[in-house]
């Protein structure tokens, strides 16, 4: 079975979701401790959700220095598949490992409820579970989450097909920049998620973990999850070395 | 005797020109309850206050630099000034810098 890590933060709150998110979507979950280096032999990696180290000075800046994240860019460096939900996706570009920053939300508040978002794209390692260009409802809970690049990063995150996620309204349409509620933190063009430029290592601010069942009030975010655990098992698959069985 | 410095320095954080800065825009809308006009331009940053021990304010200032541009700020939205607050050597009290006590 495919095994995917889940990193804990001291401030990590939505860790317990993504194992079980990971769990309904057939994987064995891992859990990675801050302080170890050791991935323990993972095929994925999942940064959930949180505050991690109380979200001090900037969010995700601290957690960028822990020992796992060491191990985690090395890890995306060799190809391997990275997802950060909220706090994660912030962790993930105070680290580097993915482009842009997350803002304080322009409303200044903080944002919980059900919002829409729909794939940019189905043949990422991240979506290609997903069977349409569909709206996708799922919780939002942060401060920070307002995606900012300058403009010539966004012009080059579209071109290079990065943008992953938009939020959008019931219908589909991309939500507005600012004062529309679809978007609820004010993300410039509407960027709810992106990848890297290599396309391993992806982040979003919905939570899709939190929308894998339906006695959650949606199951629209298990494709995602399904997606990262197909495509681990994929990758584990093609790195295992052949064994030949029965020579003598 | 070695002379170890502690130098006292303060790095200022502020939103890069140009960045959506809504702390300062909601601090801004608030000025006409107060009865003030006049005032524009109202950025929201931080500011952090640290001690480096080093044998020459060069080697301190290298030092709060780099934490400056690596952890303080985030270079693509804020950008950072450092200031010398002080000074205090180990052996000797030397005259703090611009007059502020160290």
């Amino acid at each position: 079975m495919v095994r995917i890590g889940v990193v804990v933060f001291p401030g990590s709150n939505r860790d317990i979701d993504a194992l079980n998110a990971l769990r309904v979507a057939g994987a064995e979950p891992v859990v990675l401790w801050h302080e170890s280096a050791d991935l323990a032999g993972v095929d994925g990696i999942v940064l959930p959700g949180g505050f991690a180290y109380g979200d001090y000075l900037r969010a995700g800046v601290i957690a960028r220095f822990s020992p796992v994240m060491r191990s985690v860019a090395a890890f995306a460096a060799d190809g391997g598949l990275v997802l950060g939900i909220c706090n994660g996706f912030q962790v993930l570009t105070e680290a580097g490992l993915l482009p842009g920053a997350l803002l304080r939300n322009r409303s200044l508040r903080f944002v919980s409820r059900r919002i829409a978002i729909a794939p940019e794209r189905l043949d990422s390692p991240f979506t290609r579970a997903l069977d349409a260009r569909r709206p996708l409802r799922m919780p939002v809970a942060h401060g920070e989450g307002c995606f900012f690049a300058d403009p010539a990063t966004l012009d080059a995150l579209e071109g290079g097909g990065q943008v992953l996620f938009r939020y959008v309204h019931p219908d589909g349409t991309v939500a507005g920049d600012e004062s529309d509620r679809a978007n609820p933190n004010g993300s410039l063009r509407a960027i709810a998620g992106v990848t890297s430029a290599a396309g391993n290592v992806a982040g979003l601010m919905p939570h899709p973990e939190t929308a894998v069942e339906a006695v959650l009030g949606s199951d629209d975010g298990l494709g995602i999850i399904r997606s990262l655990v197909d495509s681990a098992a994929e990758r584990a698959a093609a790195a295992r070395p052949v064994v030949v069985v029965g020579a003598r | 005797m070695s002379t170890a410095t502690a130098f006292r320095f303060a790095v200022n954080v502020t939103p890069k020109e140009g960045i959506l800065d809504p702390q300062g825009r909601a601090v801004e809308s608030s000025l006409p309850h107060l009865g003030v006009s006049g005032v524009s331009g109202v950025r929201v940053g931080r500011r952090v206050e640290l001690s480096v021990d080093a044998p020459t304010e060069a080697d301190a200032r290298a030092t709060v630099e780099r934490l400056a541009g690596e952890l303080l700020s985030n270079p693509l939205i804020e950008a950072y000034t450092v200031e010398l607050l002080g000074a205090t050597s180990s052996t000797a009290t030397t005259e703090p810098a611009d007059g502020v006590p160290a």
